[in-house]
């Protein structure tokens, strides 16, 4: 064995570890699909992957947004909440003042880019922690939910086309065959966006600069203050797309609903392998980590395991992938 | 060499509490290296921060090129060409080195938001090229060394059209090697008439690499002086107004004392290999080596910080079993880290907390509840034998100087019965005058009867202090020397021995080397 040459420094192959991370995430999604499929004949149709599909877009839509807020280093709480204030405000602009359905689709966006917005403003200028400024707001918007709809479901009975965005589908009418809804396609359009937004655009670059070290980017010219409310307005549009996407899912808004999708949209975060302290994390990743989630959800309870169970596995599986993370970064 | 590029006159500025400038005044050259030392807490830094628009100067007048200019921020001090390398290196890890080289102006394509990505590596390609840098623009700033990192630093700065290069501490953590290279560049850039301004606590370095030297003290302008002109010992009584303790080791008559710490054949990981050494009561005992040579590491194997692959540890002629640093304290072994704020402080604690915060469990009544009257008094007893400065026992260690930090790690390591005391890099970032103060403790607790291990990256620290030294090279102990036979040469021929060939005279010592494992051929 040769002397070390010291001289040379100790690469350490950054590229190999995040795709074997990445490769983990994904090779455990395909483990889950053999997995569940030799357990149950009913598994692997047609109409169950669909369903799958369907079930991940609005975790999926939510998580795209948490992404790039906790590749800054922050947190969102909020999103969920905010998603069921999009959806009420968007309920309110289509069936309470008989707005036309684009419009409607618009006040949900813009609803949740300015519950992103005042996020990004608390955390950046008042320089309240992420985790306060969003527990906040996560609790004034599920308020304002029921304020706004007066506690009962706002219902889009008259206005049958919006049912059409989530679960009509434009394919269909070209190949009948293939009847896959919109919304699996509003994931992957969501996705793409915020893919492309994360590694083409200046934005993304701040994202992970000040994730990576919020100092010296500010130090290197950059107002990190603006741009880490732009971040947050982003994930609060993705709120809003995800309220769009519910209410018309459910063909109404549900002012009681959406606690607890912050948690599940963080989990699919994390599990993709984005790091929590900043800096690292891809929107692939966190399109794994959602289908994983959601996966496990369907075949478990095509198995017949109780929800509560199901909650109990998720859980683990979300501290398992953190600590697979942990392995590796102690690794290089 | 006669372009005033920069003049600072009467700059002011006050933090809370704290005076940090007052009056001071700084002049700059184009193609000059100007040097701008002094201790710590002197005001190098907050006098640069200001130039380089990180802080705001609360009076005084900034000349750049001959007319007056108000710098708010960073990004106002680069656009007029003022650059500053911190301390602290300042990339994102997470991006590629074009990618931190144009943060905030990258080149942008089509749309105005979208980036560039090959204009950005075929720019930052260039720049690498005309510094003769051998970077691939694309690899992660975190794959390279901090000496490379160094340099993309740079050349981001260069990148600005730099007319002002301003350097604080840039050799701190680099190679003999790497620094040549860093030189090498300071002196290319010198040639382009570009000013640099270069703070360093290094005062060997000065003499090589600087034109003039400014000193400074108490935020105040000492002098100006030519560097070629002046002897070090000057420079250092400019700047601290005081004589330094200077010393040669007193090496106990007595080479008889009992051994209190014996490592045999020591693994540790790649970088710990065979590592056999005793140290006795009452002597330094120096490790010497260039950085990387696994010091470190033998250290923290010891202290039970990093895991034993194999090999023994006695302590007072006892084998023990050291699984934690937990392990290592109950046998008398205490370490202070290089990183001493990382590592070895609360520094949100007050020095009170410090002191006890190794050994509480001597302070409990009972089982639950600090005698506080016991802890202080604790407390008091090291502050007064250690001259520690703080105003009280209450204040928060982060508001202390480095060298009463590193202080009140020694008091807490003392409070904790410990035997052996190993000091990596004790006195780094710690000025001058704080420094002797560190070695006449370290001299003291010797006399005490403590068994002190000392690493060092700084060849004459470690011949002034030690009775003894080990050199290290790529994990192996490659030499060893007593007192009266070390020189700077000698040490370094050892350190650049490559593959554990064991020195020739180490009959002389106590030392057993394991000459059938650990020599290569």
């Amino acid at each position: 064995m040769a002397a070390i040459d010291t001289t040379v420094p100790k690469r350490r192959n950054v590229l190999r570890s995040d795709a074997a991370q990445k490769l983990l995430a994904f090779a455990g999604l395909i483990v889950l699909f053999i997995a569940f499929s030799l357990a149950s004949q009913y598994f692997f149709t047609f109409d169950n992957v669909i369903g799958i599909l369907l079930a991940t877009a609005v975790n999926g839509v939510l998580a795209l947004g948490v992404t790039f807020v906790i590749i800054t280093g922050g947190i969102d709480l909020s999103v969920g909440t905010v998603m069921t204030l999009s959806a009420v405000m968007t309920g309110v602009a289509v069936t309470n003042m008989g707005l036309p359905i684009p419009v409607g689709v618009v006040v949900g966006l813009l609803t949740g880019a300015l519950a992103g917005f005042v996020n990004g403003i608390v955390i950046s200028r008042l320089k309240v922690a992420p985790f306060i400024a969003t527990l906040g707001m996560m609790m004034i918007a599920r308020g304002l939910s029921l304020v706004i709809a007066q506690v009962k479901p706002i219902y889009f009975n008259d206005t049958p086309a919006f049912r059409e965005i989530m679960m009509g589908s434009v394919i269909a009418a070209v190949i009948p065959e293939l009847n896959i809804p919109n919304s699996v396609f509003l994931l992957f359009g969501a996705a793409f966006t915020a893919a492309f937004i994360l590694s083409k655009t200046v934005l993304g670059r701040y994202t992970i600069a000040i994730g990576s070290n919020e100092e010296a980017t500010r130090l290197s010219g950059v107002n990190v203050a603006s741009w880490k409310t732009a971040v947050y307005t982003l994930g609060g549009a993705f709120s809003g797309l995800a309220g769009v996407m519910i209410a018309s899912r459910l063909n109404s808004a549900q002012p009681a609903l959406g606690a607890g999708y912050e948690l599940d949209a963080i989990a699919a975060v994390v599990i993709g392998g984005t790091s929590l302290s900043g800096g690292e994390g891809t929107i692939l990743g966190t399109i794994i980590g959602a289908f994983i989630i959601s996966t496990l959800t369907n075949g478990l309870r095509i198995l017949g395991v109780p929800q509560e169970w199901q909650m109990v596995v998720t859980g683990a599986i979300v501290i398992f992938a953190v600590y697979l993370d942990i392995i590796r970064r102690r690794r290089n | 060499m006669s372009d005033i590029l920069v003049s600072m006159e009467g700059i002011d500025k006050s933090f809370p509490g704290v005076h940090a400038l007052d009056q001071a005044h700084f002049e700059l050259q184009a193609g000059e290296v100007h040097a701008l030392i002094g201790e710590n807490g002197a005001g190098k830094s907050t006098l640069m921060k200001v130039l380089a628009g990180i802080y705001h100067k609360d009076a005084g007048h900034i000349l750049y090129q001959g007319s007056e200019v108000v710098i708010p921020n960073p990004r106002a001090a680069q656009n007029l060409g003022i650059s500053m390398i911190h301390q602290e290196l300042n990339l994102m890890p997470h991006l590629t080195l074009a990618q931190n080289v144009f943060i905030g102006r990258e080149p942008r394509q089509g749309l105005p938001f979208m980036l560039a990505e090959n204009q950005l590596n075929a720019q930052t390609q260039a720049l690498f090229d005309s510094m003769h840098l051998k970077l691939d623009p694309r690899t992660k700033a975190a794959d390279l060394t901090v000496a490379k990192q160094q340099m993309v630093e740079i050349a981001k700065a260069l990148s600005f059209n730099s007319q002002v290069l301003i350097m604080d501490e840039p050799t701190a953590a680099l190679t003999e090697t790497e620094i040549e290279e860093l030189f090498r560049i300071i002196r290319d850039l010198r040639g382009r008439g570009v000013g640099v301004v270069y703070i360093s606590h290094r005062l060997e370095e000065l003499k090589k690499i600087s034109d003039r030297i400014t000193v400074m003290r108490d935020g105040r302008y000492v002098d100006t002086v030519q560097a070629a002109d002046v002897p070090i010992n000057r420079i250092i009584s400019m700047m601290v107004g005081r004589t330094i303790y200077e010393s040669a080791p007193e090496v106990p008559e007595e080479t008889g004392q009992p051994v209190v710490l014996e490592v045999k054949n020591l693994n540790s990981g790649a970088s710990v290999r065979n590592v056999s050494f005793k140290v006795r009561q009452g002597e330094i005992l120096g490790f010497a080596g260039l950085m990387g040579a696994g010091r470190t590491e033998v250290a923290r194997a010891v202290f039970g910080a990093d895991p034993i692959d194999s090999g023994e540890i006695w302590v007072e002629g006892k084998p023990v079993q050291i699984r934690s640093p937990r392990d290592a304290v109950a046998n008398g072994i205490g370490y202070l880290s290089e990183d001493r704020k990382r590592y070895g402080l609360a520094l949100g604690l007050d020095v009170e907390a410090n002191i006890v915060l190794a050994a509480f469990r001597k302070f409990l009544d009972g089982s639950t509840l600090v005698n506080r009257t016991r802890t202080r008094s604790a407390a008091e007893h090291y502050v007064q034998a250690l001259s520690i400065k703080t105003p009280n026992l209450q204040q928060q260690v982060k508001n202390l100087s480095g060298g009463n930090q590193q202080k009140v790690v020694i008091g807490k390591w003392l409070t904790a019965d410990t035997n052996v005391l190993i000091f990596d890099e004790p006195t780094r970032g710690i000025d001058v005058g704080a420094k002797s103060e560190i070695y006449r403790l370290l001299n003291e607790l010797a006399a005490q009867g403590k068994a002190i291990i000392m690493i060092s990256s700084e060849l004459p620290e470690i011949l002034r202090m030690s009775h003894r030294i080990i050199v290290m090279c790529e994990g192996r102990i490659t030499g060893e020397l007593s007192a009266s036979e070390a020189t700077q040469e000698r040490i370094m021929q050892f350190a650049t021995q490559r593959g554990g060939i064991v020195a020739a005279d180490a009959a002389s010592t106590a030392v057993s080397f394991d000459h059938s494992q650990g020599r290569q051929v």
